[in-house]
Parts: C-alpha cells; sequence; structure tokens
C-alpha cells in the first residue's frame, strides 16, 4: 500500500497564457460597455451644440434672449425663448410649491412618526405613484384635474398651467419625499437624544436638530425636484397646451420649452430646416438648465453635509 | 460647524424665548404630526383618485375587441393591437441592448476598473446621465439613429461613397467582365442591382426607439448591477482567488450567480420605466396613428403611451375614455413587471 501521490505531470495544469488572454478580451469588452455612457454624453452634447452652432447662423442670439414673441413656425419668425422659459418656470414654480410641503412632511412622516407596520404599506404606495407613467399624469390633470379647478375658479382655461404645475407637483413628491427621508434618516439617533435631554418635545427635535442636520440632502433633493419638472414633458404637454405666452399668468394656455419640442416633432420636420434646428437650440437651453442644477445639487450636498461618526 | 454661543445676554435672550408651557408646546407638536400625516394622506388620495378615475372612465372599454383592433376614427372600433405589438417589439430590443450593455458595465466598474480617474469620470458621467430629461434622449436619438444612421443619412452616403469606389477600382484593375467583378457587384448591390449605402435604422424605426430607450435606461441597469454586486461579500471573490481562479472566473462562476436577482430586478425596473415613456419616442417621430403590425426592426411603430397620447388630444369624450382604457392596460402591464420584480427580490435575494 502506497499512499504517498506519485508526482504526475499530466494531472491539471493551470493554462495560464489561456488565462490571462481571455481575461484581457473581457476587461476589453465590458470596458467598452463601461464607454458607451461615455459615448452617449459626447453624443447628446454633440448634437445639441452642433443643431445650436447652426440654428444661431439664421437667428441671431440676441434676438433669442430679446424677442417677447414665440413663433418659429410662422412667416414672421421671432425666438424670444423667454416665452418659453415663463412658461417652464409657471408649471415648475407651482410643482415645487406643491411637491416640496408634500415631500418633505411626507419624509418627516415616514422617519420619525410612521411604525414599521404603516411604513411598510406607505413606502410601497409611494414607489407606485413615483412609477405611474407621465402621459397618465396627463390625462388625469386635463380631464379630471382642471374641469374640477373650473367649478372653483370659473376663468381657469382649458389648458391652464395650474392644473399642470399642480399634477407635476404630485408626480415629484415621491422624489423629494425619498431622497429627503434617506437624508432624515442618516441623523444619528445620538443628536435626536441629545434634544431630549434639553427638554425639547418631539417636534422641536425634528424642527430644530434633526432637519438642519439633515439639510443639505434636503435641499439637494428639492434641487434635483425642480430640474426633473423643468424636464418634465407629457403631463405639461397635454395639460397645460401649446400656445405660447409670456407672463406670470397661471390660468391661461401656455407652451414650456418640452412641450414645444414635441409640437414640432409630431408635425413632419425636414432635416436642415430651421424648425429643426430650432428644437435643438431648445433641447441646449433645457439641458443646460437641468445640468447646472444637478451640478448644483451634487456640490451642495457635499459642500454641506454634516458627518457623523 | 455649530459653535454653541456663549455670551451671556444671548442667552438670557434665548432663555426668555423658552416657552415653559409644556401643553401648548404639545398642543403644537400634535397640530405638527397631524401636518405630516396630512402630507402623506394627500399624495395617496391623488394615486387613489387617479386610479378612481381612470378606472371609472376606462374600464367600460377593455374588452377582447380593445386589444385585438387596429386603431380607428371610429371610436367604438378602435383598439390597441398595433401599439401592444409596438411596445412589446420596442421592449425586446431595449431589454436585448440594454441588458449585455449595462449589466457589462457594471461588472466592469465594480470588479475590474482600478479606482482611478477615469473609472471616477464614468461614474460622475452615469449619475449626471440619470439626471437628463427623456425628451433629450429623444433628441439624441432623431440626430443619431434617424438621421445619421437613417435612410440617406451621413453614414449611408459614406458606405456608398465606399462600395462605389470599391467597385471602380476593380474596375480598373479587372476590366468590366471579370468573374471577381460579377461577384463583388452582387455583394455590393441590392435586390434591383442599383449600388446602394448601408442604412441601419430604418430612419424612424422600432429599432430607433429601442436604442433610444436602451441608452435613457442604461444609467439604471449600471446603477442596478453595481448595488447586486456590492452586496456580494468580499470573502466569497478571496476564496475564489485563493483557489486559483482569474478575476473573470470568479465573477462568472460565484459573484455572478449570487447577484444574479438583483440584477434581474433591477432590469425589469428599468424596463418598467421605459415602458412608460412618451416623449423621446414622440420626438424620433413615432408614429400617432398605425394600422398594420411591425414586421422587421425598420418598420415603422407606435407604443401604448404615445396610442394614449392620441387619443387624449383629441377632442371628443369617446376618445378620452378609450386612453383611459389604454391607461388601464399600461397599468396592469406595469403592475405585472413591478410585482415580478419584487417577487424575484424577495424570492431569490439571498442574505449574507
Amino acid at each position: 500500500m502506497n499512499s504517498e501521490p506519485t508526482r504526475n505531470d499530466s494531472l491539471w495544469q493551470p493554462d495560464r497564457q489561456a488565462s490571462r488572454t481571455s481575461e484581457a478580451i473581457v476587461r476589453t469588452i465590458f470596458g467598452a460597455f463601461a464607454l458607451v455612457s461615455v459615448l452617449t454624453t459626447i453624443g447628446i452634447v454633440g448634437t445639441l451644440i452642433f443643431e445650436m452652432f447652426e440654428f444661431f447662423q439664421e437667428v441671431p442670439f440676441w434676438n433669442f434672449l430679446t424677442d417677447d414673441q414665440w413663433t418659429p413656425l410662422f412667416p414672421t419668425a421671432e425666438f424670444g425663448i423667454f416665452v418659453l422659459i415663463s412658461a417652464t418656470a409657471r408649471t415648475s414654480t407651482i410643482a415645487v410649491a406643491i411637491a416640496l410641503p408634500l415631500g418633505l412632511f411626507a419624509a418627516i412622516f415616514l422617519s420619525e412618526y410612521a411604525g414599521p407596520k404603516t411604513r411598510q404599506i406607505v413606502k410601497p404606495l409611494l414607489e407606485v405613484l413615483a412609477g405611474i407613467p407621465s402621459v397618465v399624469f396627463g390625462y388625469f390633470a386635463l380631464l379630471f384635474v382642471t374641469p374640477l379647478l373650473q367649478s372653483f375658479i370659473p376663468i381657469l382655461q382649458g389648458f391652464n398651467a395650474l392644473s399642470a404645475g399642480l399634477v407635476l407637483g404630485i408626480s415629484i413628491t415621491p422624489l423629494v419625499a425619498s431622497l429627503s427621508e434617506d437624508a432624515i434618516f442618516a441623523v444619528p439617533r445620538s443628536l435626536r437624544d441629545g434634544a431630549y435631554a434639553l427638554g425639547a418635545t418631539k417636534r422641536e427635535a425634528i424642527v430644530s436638530v434633526v432637519l438642519p442636520a439633515a439639510l443639505s440632502g434636503i435641499v439637494s433633493s428639492i434641487i434635483l425636484a425642480v430640474s426633473r419638472a423643468i424636464g418634465e414633458t407629457m403631463i405639461v404637454t397635454l395639460a397645460a397646451g401649446q400656445n405660447p405666452s409670456l407672463g406670470l399668468n397661471p390660468f391661461v394656455p401656455i407652451m414650456t420649452m418640452t412641450a414645444f419640442i414635441v409640437q414640432v416633432s409630431l408635425g413632419d420636420t425636414p432635416a436642415g430646416s430651421l424648425a429643426y434646428k430650432t428644437i435643438f437650440a431648445v433641447g441646449m437651453t433645457l439641458f443646460l438648465l437641468t445640468l447646472v442644477l444637478n451640478i448644483f445639487s451634487f456640490w451642495f450636498v457635499r459642500r454641506f453635509r454634516e458627518k457623523y461618526d | 460647524m455649530n459653535t454653541p454661543n456663549t455670551s451671556g445676554s444671548s442667552l438670557e435672550s434665548q432663555a426668555a424665548k423658552f416657552e415653559v408651557d409644556i401643553s401648548s408646546r404639545y398642543r403644537t407638536d400634535s397640530i405638527f404630526k397631524t401636518l405630516t400625516w396630512l402630507a402623506i394622506s394627500i399624495a395617496l388620495l391623488v394615486l387613489a383618485t387617479l386610479i378612481v378615475d381612470v378606472l371609472f372612465d376606462g374600464l367600460p372599454f377593455v374588452n377582447w375587441d380593445f386589444l385585438t383592433n387596429f386603431p380607428s376614427r371610429k371610436p367604438e372600433r378602435a383598439g390597441l393591437l398595433s401599439a401592444l405589438a409596438g411596445t412589446i417589439w420596442v421592449m425586446v430590443t431595449v431589454a436585448v441592448i440594454a441588458f449585455p450593455l449595462g449589466v457589462g458595465a457594471g461588472i466592469f466598474l465594480e470588479e475590474f476598473a482600478e479606482d482611478n480617474w477615469f473609472t471616477r469620470a464614468i461614474e460622475i458621467n452615469i449619475n449626471n446621465l440619470a439626471g437628463v430629461p427623456s425628451i433629450i434622449y429623444g433628441l439624441l436619438g432623431l440626430q443619431v439613429f434617424v438621421r445619421v444612421f437613417g435612410p440617406n443619412g451621413w453614414f449611408y452616403e459614406l458606405t456608398l461613397a465606399i462600395k462605389e469606389s470599391v467597385y471602380q477600382l476593380l474596375v480598373e484593375a479587372f476590366g468590366n467582365n471579370s468573374m471577381l467583378l460579377q461577384w463583388v457587384y452582387g455583394l455590393l448591390t441590392d435586390a434591383d442591382g442599383q449600388i446602394t449605402g448601408v442604412d441601419i435604422t430604418g430612419g424612424r424605426s422600432i429599432i430607433t426607439g429601442g436604442l433610444t430607450l436602451a441608452l435613457l435606461v442604461l444609467p439604471i441597469v449600471i446603477v442596478s448591477t453595481r448595488e447586486s454586486l456590492r452586496a456580494v461579500p468580499d470573502s466569497l471573490r478571496l476564496a475564489g482567488f485563493a483557489l486559483g481562479a482569474t478575476r473573470w472566473q470568479v465573477v462568472r462562476d460565484q459573484i455572478m450567480p449570487m447577484a444574479f436577482p438583483g440584477v434581474l430586478t433591477g432590469t425589469i425596473l428599468a424596463l418598467s420605466r421605459a415602458i412608460g415613456e412618451t416623449a423621446p419616442l414622440i420626438t424620433i417621430g413615432a408614429l400617432t396613428f398605425i394600422s398594420f403590425l411591425p414586421e422587421n426592426l425598420q418598420s415603422p411603430f407606435t407604443v401604448l403611451p404615445i396610442q394614449i397620447y392620441n387619443w387624449v388630444s383629441r377632442p371628443q369624450k369617446d376618445f378620452h375614455d378609450l386612453a383611459a382604457g389604454g391607461i388601464i392596460v399600461l397599468l396592469v402591464v406595469l403592475l405585472v413587471m413591478n410585482s415580478t420584480a419584487v417577487l424575484l427580490r424577495n424570492k431569490l435575494q439571498k442574505r449574507f
């Protein structure tokens, strides 16, 4: 009985070269996949800049900023982008005025007051609300909210910024709620206990200790919500109308930047036409606005985050 | 950060502000609590109202004919067939493109990439992409997939020019009647015997829509892949390396099977985001009225949300109710997808 294993070179031998080759292949392929996201950004920025450049060959930049009409499809075309921006500002302001209190209070409810059972029911329901497609919200705004509001506000027109903004606000509430709740949740228990030890009631602890400690996260969630509201398309296209008007009146039909892009896209617009270039100029404006807000939001969190360890 | 203010006068003024009356403070507390409760109730009440409103208007229209008829100018005969078919085609395309790309990129960033400026740039880029409005992706798709890679686009012209010059070169080198030339000519020409360029997307087609939406949801797939990979403990990787496996072998045989339920859940959630997207598809020029079924990836198409948009934007009440019917179908599809994702997450996910 010889239990000594005999050395046998025909036993398993690692093929190190094959391993290295397959490793390199996989690494290259997956790295290329990761680069697709970079290519997407380059594609977006490149496309927008290229067509915007073409646009400003035909329309002076000064007119783009100062015209007080938006009539790019008419023979006497005018290109006052602030007409569209004023519309986007109206719907977004109303939306944030709704989403800020609702989302913030909902976040406080979920993290401070709700028991585990309530959370288990309410959180998935908020996720359902967040997952409703925007065209469904558009239907709701146009055909339910507007008629309802018209019974209180007779001067409200069929298409208006008010109901679009209200429903837009509801649609971004889950975003504010969930991001703010994360920020509030991250505030350590010891801070609350400290507040209680000083004799604060629960509300006093929340308002004067927890919320200030979570402020960077809350503010960044609101900035992201603004950015989302500016880029939202279907609610404002369906419920706010397609009628460019400068001003602040929320009761009349308006046309947001996104609604203009949809309006032009629904018609047949040949490449190279001025209308085609115009949607890219509007798209660039929209892209820059949301990009600045997104970067500001990231910066804000980094700059003002309180660290507790 | 907040240094306590120790100057005496300020302390006194703070003390003067202190409300001793505990019962009135508790009253404020209960009002505050009611407000938070009210906020969540309003949000959920709107959700309930929306669903009841849609069901009330649309349920009478949802039947077998509604699912199997083409859209029509007569509301009583209009159906969702082409939109349903278009949605299925586009979603399969999105899944086939976004799943391998997103999972591969996620694996690369989480398992292979070193922590250097390049990786960080990609991460920042993915974060930023997630915040780009969806309609901007529509503009990207319109320019790149419809114009550049579409019929008579830049890519078409390029390939046409290449083919023509290859043909010219061969004619000069071998004369007009050589066997080689006949064979190459067959390769270069279409069915009509014309030399044509290469049209990849066919313009405003299913593949264009699928590519556009795939790019849109790619950040979601990448992020969820990374999170699932991160949840697998390092000890498993180290054990694999200790046995002599390469990094790719460890990822393929040990880590991915563990992370797969999470990856799948993330992908389904990404698809459920894509299925409700309307704006980018309108921007690339998907049709709003279509009464035939798509035949291949280059066919024109419509999808459920666009059909709903089309019906809502008509003035007649009957079409509005049809839209509600379409919304019910869309919401049911979403509900099925999301509950599948949640079930997968709960059933398959292991805790470490």
